[in-house]
């Protein structure tokens, strides 16, 4: 596969008016990795969530408002954090590089 | 029951590949993971379409679970070995689920399907078929299973552990946050209940954290090994996480499931809900 596509999946047909959407995509170097595991931690640090990222990359979750961190596991690859902050009604679209 | 009859390791899964008296059976939330590449002879188990009942919100009966796993090539004295993704969560609900028709000999693959990948160990997407067996599941084992009034009864008595994340227990948040919000009529918790994520029971790769460390974190969130013990969720799948945990692994009497769970009791008419993050009053 060759060249990642931009941010998290397609939000068709998902109404996000109520939602405080975080996705986004794994990449290594251009290439999306379809075999990582990425964690939404709460602000104190606390599992909420987890989602195997698909065959091109992308992850999604419907998390609360606030500031959350994503933990993010792949084969041969060190473990990453990234932080991001959520907020109702919209998306917060993250590129995380292994 | 201990961490050695209940759990198996990925290398034991890997030297038992070949070996016709275990079954591996792959049980995920994501339905398609299965087919886009599973441990080489495992079959798979749909949790919703295989083991729900479709019509009656609860699982498939005993006469249908014996008609299943006989269509998979399943046999009474096979050593069933369950795994899948989300850190096991619907493999630990389907070993719970056999367990309570009576199915001898269960085991959990250690850190599920998320370890093995993240091992680079081989997944194929060939066609599993086993020859067709006749299965006779036991009668149900309801000391594994609770249901709504007992768990309104065991407000402030029991130990009731609620394994969700803490936003969903204080009720920010009413389903976990890969899954869009919805499910019961409000948010919180059932009164007196500790919150024990299942998550602090696992590493980050999926595996269970050792025996002293388990024990330690239950005994410090006040789980008194004296009385009787009931685990939920929001649908009974990680509280089945937890279950296997006390019951299977610490080897703890008298725990039970609630798999009616928090999508049950969060919309119930007439039952105490409590709301933030302390257990609250009976």
């Amino acid at each position: 596969m060759c060249g990642a596509i931009q941010g998290g999946p397609s939000l068709e047909g998902v109404d996000v008016t109520n939602q405080a959407v975080i996705q986004g995509v794994v990449l290594r170097g251009e290439q999306p990795v379809g075999n990582a595991y990425v964690r939404l931690l709460d602000r104190n640090g606390e599992f909420t969530a987890e989602v195997p990222t698909s065959a091109t990359g992308q992850f999604r979750f419907f998390a609360a408002p606030g500031t959350w961190t994503l933990r993010t596991l792949a084969p041969r690859a060190e473990v990453v954090d990234s932080q991001v902050v959520a907020a109702t009604g919209s998306v917060a679209d993250v590129a995380v590089a292994i | 029951m201990s961490r050695e009859t209940a759990l198996v390791t990925a290398d034991w899964v890997e030297d038992h590949l070949n070996d016709a008296n275990v079954v591996l059976i792959e049980v995920d939330e994501d339905v398609e993971a299965y087919d886009k590449g599973h441990i080489p002879g495992a079959v798979k188990l749909d949790w919703k379409k295989d083991l729900q009942d479709g019509v009656r919100h609860d699982f498939i009966s005993k006469e249908r679970l014996e008609q299943l796993l006989s269509e998979k090539g399943v046999s009474n004295d096979d050593t069933v070995v369950f795994y899948g993704g989300n850190n096991n969560w619907f493999a630990a609900y389907a070993y719970w689920y056999l367990k309570y028709y009576g199915h001898t000999d269960l085991r959990l693959l250690d850190g599920g399907r998320k370890k093995w990948e993240l091992d680079s160990r081989e997944l194929t997407d060939e066609v599993v078929t086993r020859e067709a067996t006749t299965y006779t599941a036991q009668q149900p084992n309801e000391d594994i299973r609770a249901y709504r009034d007992e768990v309104v009864s065991a407000i402030g008595t029991q130990n009731l552990i609620d394994v969700r994340s803490p936003d969903e227990f204080a009720g920010r948040l009413l389903a976990p946050a890969h899954l869009p919000q919805e499910a019961a009529q409000i948010g919180g918790h059932i009164p007196t209940a500790g919150n024990v994520p299942w998550s602090k029971a696992a590493n980050d790769d999926g595996t269970f954290k050792k025996d002293e460390d388990l024990k330690d974190l239950y005994a410090n969130a006040g789980l008194d090994e004296g009385k009787d013990t009931i685990a939920y969720c929001r649908i009974g799948e990680r509280s089945s996480h937890t279950w296997f945990v006390l019951s299977e692994i610490l080897g703890y009497q008298n725990v039970k499931n609630y798999d009616g769970s928090w999508s049950e009791y969060g919309s119930l008419r007439g039952v105490p809900v409590a709301v933030g993050d302390e257990p609250g009053e009976a």
